[in-house]
């Protein structure tokens, strides 16, 4: 049953990718839904086995062997497993369906539902993974998934860049993951987690020596896997990559840029628990990093204008608080968010994807407004997805939408944590959770609440005209339309979740029902008392995000509902601060600064000087030169005169006479 | 004093040395160039029949006329190279020959 979870949607994009001109677009979009939906079944029936203590270990071959290096394919399925299983498998198969509708008029359906269900196979290889090794593999598929996707349009030269851009950046985060891989299987002698994890306690107190300074090997290989983790999640400094990937199609931000391939840095850390719980430091930089990325993105995405950038650093600053849950020890909390976080953003997602259809691919907020009105289930839809995301719930009580239940868990946690850096992660936490509502709320406002055009006053002159360029649909015709069903039945699935999700599975993740849930799969050091201590929490830190929310609420309605001047009024106060916020911390620029710029100037240096001028000019070009010279003059020789030639010949000949007569005696 | 064979050499040689001057020397007109290889072959001749006639062998003077043979016939072919050139080309000054130019 296992195999066909993960092998299933391989199948898929074989059928798809290979006979898709045969099978056209429509069987091609049966196949991998269908194949994908049988997946989706088997997942949860595997949810519920593994709860109730059936974990297994599938065995499927061996990969390479290399003296005592082994690794091998196999599927390690565990509750951790198993909850990644299920999200993957559920959010992937509701993106199959509405890409149906979604993508109705794009020509090259097959490539874009093979590349979805190999996405989903790389994922599934990923999450079950057994070793190091093929984690690295299933890690480096989605990345090359991701990379294909976000190219899907490759006509327009932005999703090429932004492509390119995701890929080069999370090759650095993947550098510093495959030395972490190195550095575990120097330091345990293995890449199998079994034995990693059984070598792990042993490993408390050795330093190795790297760049002149005795390190806590356990710290170094987990920072250098944590770096990985940044890559992948998009956390501070590796971030750049998430916003820009929206120019992939939406279905494909919800997939793999919301719900699954972004969290596979937060599920890797848990997954290698037993080897974080070891070091103290390391987890104290999954907590800063975490909670500045929190903060960071949650800033940045109080000022976008794009729906779905707005959507994206929400993303970004989501993950951020499961790193913070993770980092203060809470392994379950990271997991139990991720888990809810992809029922809500996934609908957040898709909810902004039926607006842009709606919109004719318009993006912009501020040419849209009074929607709710046009696109009546959307707007609900989006609803649920925005209250699940801002935490509104009852305080003191498990009762709230998903994302109240898996954020306010966090923030308490972070609260009570006695790591190092946990009371900043506690601030910046709570403050995002203030940003967060201010920022989904202007996006429900500006979309959905008003009038048409209420907001298009601000729109830059040009902008709408340049929107228009490729676009078939034009902007002749404003009626917004609602979506077809095939769109709005998985809105309505991933709504169920984001409401519920938090409620019903609050004892198993966090509460009374952990030990007997996640048993070995997640692992907690003897000190490691997060769970109870966030409990016990004084009633104000519990009722502060709350608080916040609101806040960020009111905040939003009085600037887009009550008096619409205000946001104006606020940048023209503070043009240096929007500036900042609006180029998102001028990290771009900085970039490009930094490394861009200076990698091109080298480039060139090397292309025009080590190569042209080097390489060239003394290798083949020189050589051709020169004998080109030299044939210039020999060509000189052949004046064509008669009597040049005449007297060269008589020249020969009385050398050669000379040479017979005295040649002999000389 | 008597005629020697010395004598009819120098003349051979200086015949020889006129005809290859007029070839290297003249930038004019190709007939010249013609001219002066007759004249060469009759330097060449000159050489033979002296020869012959100083070591009586007559095998000497029969090649002599065979050369003047071939020279007449070499003489023919070349004029009528020549006009066909200047049928082609307008032009037989040396100047203008040279299409052999690399």
């Amino acid at each position: 049953m296992y195999e066909l979870i993960v092998f299933l949607p391989l199948l898929g994009f074989l059928t798809a990718g290979i006979f898709g001109p045969w099978i056209g677009a429509r069987g091609a979009e049966y196949v991998t839904t269908g194949l994908l939906g049988v997946s989706f079944v088997l997942s949860w029936i595997a949810f519920i086995m593994v709860a109730g203590g059936a974990d297994a270990h599938v065995p499927i071959g061996n990969w390479f062997t290399s003296g005592k290096l082994v690794a091998s394919w196999a599927l390690r399925i565990d509750t951790l497993t198993a909850v990644m299983l299920v999200v993957v498998t559920t959010v992937s198969f509701l993106v199959h369906v509405y890409s149906i509708g979604y993508m109705s008029d794009d020509p090259s359906r097959p490539r874009f539902f093979a590349y979805l269900s190999l996405f989903t196979f790389s994922m599934l290889m990923l999450v079950t993974a057994d070793n190091l090794v093929q984690l690295f593999f299933g890690w480096e598929g989605v990345g090359l998934m991701s990379y294909l996707l976000i190219g899907f349009w490759y006509e327009r030269p932005s999703a090429n860049a932004a492509a390119i851009k995701a890929f080069v950046v999370n090759r650095v985060g993947d550098f510093g993951f495959s030395l972490g891989i190195f550095l575990t299987y120097q330091l345990t002698g293995s890449i199998a987690f079994d034995q990693v994890f059984a070598a792990a306690p042993g490993l408390a107190g050795k330093t190795m020596h790297f760049l002149g300074m005795d390190w806590d090997a356990v710290t170094l290989a987990c920072l250098l896997l944590f770096m990985g983790a940044m890559g992948k999640s998009a956390q501070f400094l590796l971030h750049t990559w998430l916003p820009d990937a929206m120019e992939g199609p939406t279905p494909v931000s919800a997939l793999i840029h919301a719900a699954t391939m972004v969290t596979a840095g937060v599920f890797m850390v848990a997954r290698l628990s037993p080897l974080f719980e070891m070091s103290p430091t390391a987890l104290s930089v999954v907590t800063i990093v975490g909670a500045t990325t929190a903060f960071f993105a949650a800033t940045v995405g109080l000022v976008q204008n794009d729906i779905k950038k707005v959507i994206a650093y929400s993303t970004c600053s989501q993950l951020g608080y499961m790193f913070v849950g993770l980092g203060v020890g809470g392994y379950s909390l990271g997991i139990f968010h991720l888990f809810t976080h992809a029922f809500f953003k996934a609908l957040l997602f898709l909810g902004a994807g039926s607006v842009i259809i709606a919109m004719h691919h318009e993006q912009d907020m501020r040419a849209m407004g009074g929607l709710r009105k046009e696109l009546p289930v959307t707007f609900w839809m989006m609803m649920i997805g925005s209250l699940s995301l801002t935490g509104v719930g009852i305080p003191f009580t498990p009762i709230g939408f998903a994302g109240f239940i898996s954020k306010d868990a966090i923030i308490e946690a972070s609260y009570a944590s006695h790591r190092y850096g946990a009371v900043y992660a506690f601030c910046c936490v709570v403050i995002a959770a203030g940003f967060t509502a201010f920022y989904s709320w202007r996006l429900m406002f500006m979309t959905f609440f008003g009038e048409r055009g209420d907001w298009s006053a601000s729109l830059p002159a040009n902008a709408h005209d340049d929107h228009g360029h490729d676009d078939e649909h034009g902007h002749g015709d404003h009626a917004a339309h609602e979506s077809p069903l095939v769109m709005l039945a998985p809105l309505a699935v991933l709504a169920l979740g984001a409401t519920f999700a938090g409620m019903a599975f609050r004892y198993l993740f966090i509460g009374g029902g952990y030990e007997t849930f996640w048993r070995q799969s997640l692992f907690l050091g003897q000190e490691n008392h997060i769970l109870e201590e966030m409990e016990h929490v004084p009633a104000l830190v519990s009722a502060l995000p709350t608080l916040f929310m609101l806040g960020g609420l009111v905040i939003a309605y009085y600037m887009y509902i009550v008096d619409r001047a205000a946001p104006k009024r606020l940048a023209d106060e503070f043009p240096a601060l929007y500036r900042f916020l609006l180029n998102k911390w001028y990290f771009d620029e900085l970039y490009d600064f930094i490394f861009v710029r200076p990698a091109f100037a080298i480039g060139r240096l090397f292309w025009k000087g080590g190569d042209g001028a080097i390489i060239d000019g003394f290798g083949p070009d020189g050589v051709s030169a020169r004998v080109l010279d030299v044939t210039r003059n020999a060509v000189r020789l052949q004046t064509g005169y008669v009597y040049h030639y005449a007297f060269a010949m008589l020249l020969g000949a009385a050398a050669l006479t000379t040479w017979y007569l005295f040649g002999g005696t000389m | 004093m008597g005629i020697d064979l010395s004598h009819y050499l120098v003349l051979g040689a200086i015949v020889f040395t006129i005809g290859v001057a007029g070839i290297i020397l003249n930038h004019k007109n190709i007939i010249i160039i013609l001219m002066s290889v007759e004249l060469i072959l009759l330097a060449v001749n000159i050489n033979l029949v002296a020869f012959s006639t100083y070591s009586g062998d007559l095998t000497g003077q029969a090649f002599a006329l065979f050369i003047l043979t071939v020279a007449a016939a070499e003489s023919a072919i070349g004029l009528a190279v020549l006009v066909a050139y200047y049928r082609n080309r307008g032009s037989i000054a040396v100047e203008d020959i040279n299409s052999l130019k690399g």
